[in-house]
């Protein structure tokens, strides 16, 4: 069976990371192998994931973009360690996630996940939220990392918001402190799985180029999964494409617009021209899985 | 999106959440870390399967829960809790010594003897029918006064400033409280108990047909005006059903509190209170008991879990057939 | 939006949520203008409350209810009403220094009757509350704990908790632990099963945030499970409170010496039937009172979602 998956892998590991934002060597490279998972629902199985294979160099912001139910959160649920794989190995940096014999990650603080929807706890205050991570870690002491986490917030534009709870700020804000939340961890690998999904495009944008702005600041990998073709070009870069189930790596473009982006990019020709390019991929596999009847799972 | 994550939403229901926060089906499948790859030859482009619905997929479920692990599991937990009961009780004449407090329980054998007598007897069955019937009068008679007096405070925002006050006073007065009162205002003894079951039901079904009145989704209104429904209609075919799902949940607490009430009353009038309203299962409890005959306590005791739980299927079974678009859930 | 389905996320019946989708949405700073601020906007919600048409139709509704009482129970007495003891009869009965049936506010018989229910109330609540919360709490951490012993559980919970009133007096040799008994077990079974019930309601991208921030499992429970599971635990406790006078009231009623529903049953079996009265009121508002307690002290554990709906 030809693979452009295996094709896709071998440009990239050309590629290098040329483009990448700077990164210490050998700090959160992230390699998936001939990835696949099978789903088993109630005896139907079925195939999310089909031998799919990336590297993500130290550094680099990857966006994988893709119709709904095409594997992208299986990836990221694989990394993170909440669900297992069927075949394949995910290694990070010289750490064997899982692989045979070891199917499901251990979750870890190196890999955090900002989740689809707030995971923020909503008993805790802000300041509270963003110093879990080291206090739980013992990494550092109480007041140490609220130190760290007042230092942080205020980086991001977070100041005077920390003994607020989550549920007083505005979605755009609750996201902001979620990626500090992570970010205090200092992660080899920052997962995000669709951050900014039902937000309206001003606030989006908005937080595009904050997102952008803290990222530049941290030396992180960065592992993206969105279905919006303007959002993946625009923070990635490189724009992994995914086919509709099973999911398979279908193409890996290397958007090579110059950082710092701002919202001007959206409008050159450059950027559209790459936009036109995915969102013709894009949209030939969502067209396959509005075909295919999409929602009966739902 | 939701997509992806519906499988494994899936998994984790059929399981219950395993260990919070990892996927503890996949786990335990480890050993099909191999075989995926031949699945995949074989079903790659496969569509997932055709949703069963219904009693197939009703039964199927119950069919999982009996025979998965975790059914054997639970069979496992009831026959060990029953082992240890048998022991418990039997041990001052097995080895001697009497354990405390349960020790002069009867024994879950002397029980199964017991029942198997009583169950030949007639009495045993009247006992079962007049329950039954105290527990289903009164719980008619709540659901017919408190849907319409809860919907009509849910409604009209005047008549719940009115009436919902004094309502709110008498609520936290417990059911039993009011034994007394009813059996001076009503001429039979059967009256007052089902007088004191309906008190009962007649809080909870109110309460909640208010509160589903209260939270109807506004759009379901909006878009009803805007399609030009009236006042009957909007009342008949926008907040009627939409206040339906929360008023079976009240009938079904309900029903639980109307057997609490009918056993406490048929026990109180047996016990010496009030009169006396001879026959059900409560009186069958109380009677047994004075009467020394402490097995057939437990077997009143079985019978009326039981009863309650029979009771509460049928009130889920008539919630379901009044909401098709909500069976499943 | 978020907001309100964060919040939503965690109530079990989020009864108060705004409906206007903006509250509590606006950060910025906290300021020291926020006391004043927020007296300002208590004095202009009771101003608009007082002259809406809310108070008066209260007053209307109870004026009726009580004089509904009085016109069919004093003056007509039609029908059977005129077996039930009057309004002005119970009032005065109840104010009097020197009732005539032996029970009102200057008594204090009255109040051992009061003490003897709060006591046994309070005793078999904590000891509900001190088991029934850590078994909910573990029934719904430990899946195989649950599995082998939740249908153990489950058995149980349909049998009424009357029905357990001779193997209490057996398994119990005294008049008070047995009535203690009872309050204990329905309060246990709504406590432990709204515990369960709270774990399993909690959403699980919390607890996969916070095992991939780093936390150990007993952490998660610490941090995540119990303060998820806290909304549902309170409204168990409402519910355990709500039952637990239930029983103790039939408890009292069966086989009591003392207390509230002792009083009740024994003013009826000595006709002192005004006194009936009193001991449901009396009932009905120390029942008032202590879930609106339970509910104060959930407040304040919950910080977060008051400041959410306010």
């Amino acid at each position: 069976m030809a693979r452009p998956v295996a094709q896709a892998a071998a440009d990239e590991a050309r590629a290098g990371d040329g483009q990448a934002r700077p990164a210490e060597v050998g700090k959160g490279e992230l390699r998936v192998e001939h990835v696949s998972k099978v789903y088993d629902p109630e005896g139907a199985a079925f195939v999310a994931v089909d031998d799919a294979s990336m590297h993500i160099a130290p550094g680099e912001l990857r966006v994988i973009v893709g119709p709904s139910g095409c594997g992208k959160s299986t990836f990221l649920n694989a990394i993170a360690g909440f669900h297992s794989i069927s075949s394949g190995e995910i290694w990070l940096d010289d750490e064997l996630l899982c692989g045979p014999n070891k199917p499901q990650a251990k979750p870890g603080a190196d890999r955090v996940v900002v989740f689809q929807h707030n995971a923020l706890f909503p008993w805790k205050t802000v300041l509270d939220n963003v110093t879990y991570g080291p206090i739980v870690q013992e990494r550092l002491s109480k007041k140490e990392a609220r130190d760290l986490g007042r230092e942080r917030m205020e980086q991001a534009g977070l100041a005077g918001l920390e003994d607020r709870y989550p549920s007083e700020l505005s979605s755009g804000m609750q996201r902001r402190v979620e990626i500090v939340r992570a970010l205090v961890n200092d992660p080899k690998v920052l997962l995000l799985d669709e951050p900014f999904r039902g937000m309206d495009s001003l606030t989006k944008s908005v937080m595009h180029e904050s997102l952008l702005e803290i990222f530049d600041k941290n030396k992180v990998t960065v592992m993206f999964i969105t279905h919006d073709i303007d959002e993946a070009v625009f923070l990635g870069d490189k724009v992994s494409v995914m086919s509709t189930r099973p999911g398979r790596i279908k193409e890996t473009i290397e958007v090579d617009i110059p950082r710092p982006r701002d919202y001007r990019v959206l409008t050159s020709p450059r950027f559209r021209e790459l936009m036109a390019g995915i969102h013709g991929e894009v949209e030939i596999e969502a067209r396959k899985a509005f075909e295919a009847g999409e929602r009966e799972m739902a | 999106m939701e997509m992806e994550t519906r499988p494994e939403g899936q998994a984790t229901e059929a399981t219950e959440q395993g260990v919070p926060g990892t996927d503890q089906r996949e786990v335990a499948r480890t050993d099909g870390y191999q075989g995926a790859r031949e699945a995949r030859v074989g079903q790659s482009v496969q569509a997932p399967m055709a949703p069963v619905t219904g009693w197939a997929l009703r039964r199927r479920k119950l069919r999982k829960a009996l025979t998965g692990p975790a059914g054997r599991r639970g069979a496992l937990g009831v026959v060990a809790f029953i082992a240890l009961w048998q022991v418990v009780t039997k041990l001052d004449e097995w080895v001697g010594p009497q354990v405390p407090l349960v020790g002069a329980l009867p024994a879950p054998s002397d029980v199964v003897l017991r029942l198997f007598e009583l169950v030949a007897t007639g009495g045993f069955w009247s006992s079962w029918y007049l329950s039954f019937g105290r527990v289903m009068w009164g719980f008619a008679f709540a659901m017919l006064v408190g849907i319409p007096f809860g919907l009509l405070m849910a409604t009209s925002a005047t008549a719940k400033r009115l009436l919902f006050p004094p309502f709110e006073v008498l609520r936290p007065i417990p059911p039993l409280a009011w034994v007394p009162l009813a059996i001076l205002f009503w001429p039979t003894q059967e009256l007052s108990i089902t007088f004191v079951t309906f008190l009962g039901a007649f809080f909870t079904v109110v309460m909640n047909t208010v509160g589903g009145g209260e939270q109807i989704d506004r759009r379901y209104i909006l878009a009803a005006r805007s399609m030009g429904a009236n006042k009957w209609r909007m009342f008949r075919r926008v907040v009627l059903p939409a206040t339906l799902p929360s008023i079976a949940t009240g009938a079904v607490v309900g029903m639980g509190i109307t057997w609490e009430v009918v056993v406490a009353a048929e026990l109180i009038s047996g016990g010496g209170g009030g009169g006396s309203a001879g026959g059900g299962l409560g009186f069958l409890v109380w009677n047994s008991y004075q009467g020394g005959d402490i097995a057939a306590v437990v077997v009143g005791m079985i019978s009326l879990g039981i009863a309650g739980y029979i009771s509460s299927i049928l009130v889920r079974m008539a919630s379901n057939l009044t909401m098709p678009w909500k069976r499943l859930a | 939006m978020a907001t309100q389905r964060a919040a939503a996320r965690t109530a079990p019946s989020s009864p108060a949520l705004p409906d206007d989708g903006s509250v509590g949405t606006q950060p910025g700073p906290a300021d020291p203008q926020e006391g004043a601020v927020k007296r300002e906007l208590f004095k202009y919600r009771l101003r608009k409350w007082l002259f809406s048409p809310r108070p008066f139709l209260m007053l209307i509704g109870f004026a009726a209810f009580l004089g509904g009482w009085y016109l069919l129970v004093d003056v007509l007495g039609v029908w059977r009403f005129g077996t039930l003891p009057g309004l002005v009869e119970v009032v005065t009965e109840w104010t009097a220094r020197e009732p005539a049936y032996g029970v009102s506010l200057f008594t204090s018989e009255y109040y051992t009757h009061i003490w003897v229910s709060l006591r046994r109330i309070l005793l078999a609540f904590f000891a509900a509350l001190a088991l029934g919360i850590p078994l909910g709490l573990f029934l719904g951490w430990s899946t195989r704990f649950r599995e082998f012993s939740f249908p153990v559980f489950e058995l149980f919970r349909p049998i009424p908790i009357l029905a357990w009133v001779p193997l209490a007096i057996i398994m119990f040799a005294s008049d008070e632990a047995p009535v203690i008994f009872l309050t204990f077990l329905a309060a246990f079974f709504a406590t432990a099963l709204n515990t369960l019930l709270g774990v399993q309601s909690i959403d699980r991208e919390y607890m996969r945030a916070a095992f991939c921030l780093g936390s150990s499992s007993r952490q998660v429970f610490r941090h995540v499970v119990v303060p998820g599971a806290l909304p549902f635990i309170f409204t168990g406790l409402q519910i355990a409170m709500g039952v637990a006078w239930f029983s103790l009231v039939a408890g009292e009623m069966v086989a009591g010496k003392f207390g509230l529903g002792y009083l009740i049953n024994s003013s009826y079996t000595t006709t002192r039937y005004p006194t009936i009265i009193i001991g449901m009121i009396t009932l009905g508002a120390i029942g008032f009172l202590s879930s609106a307690i339970i509910r104060l002290v959930g407040n304040r554990l919950m910080v977060y979602r008051a400041r959410a709906m306010a």
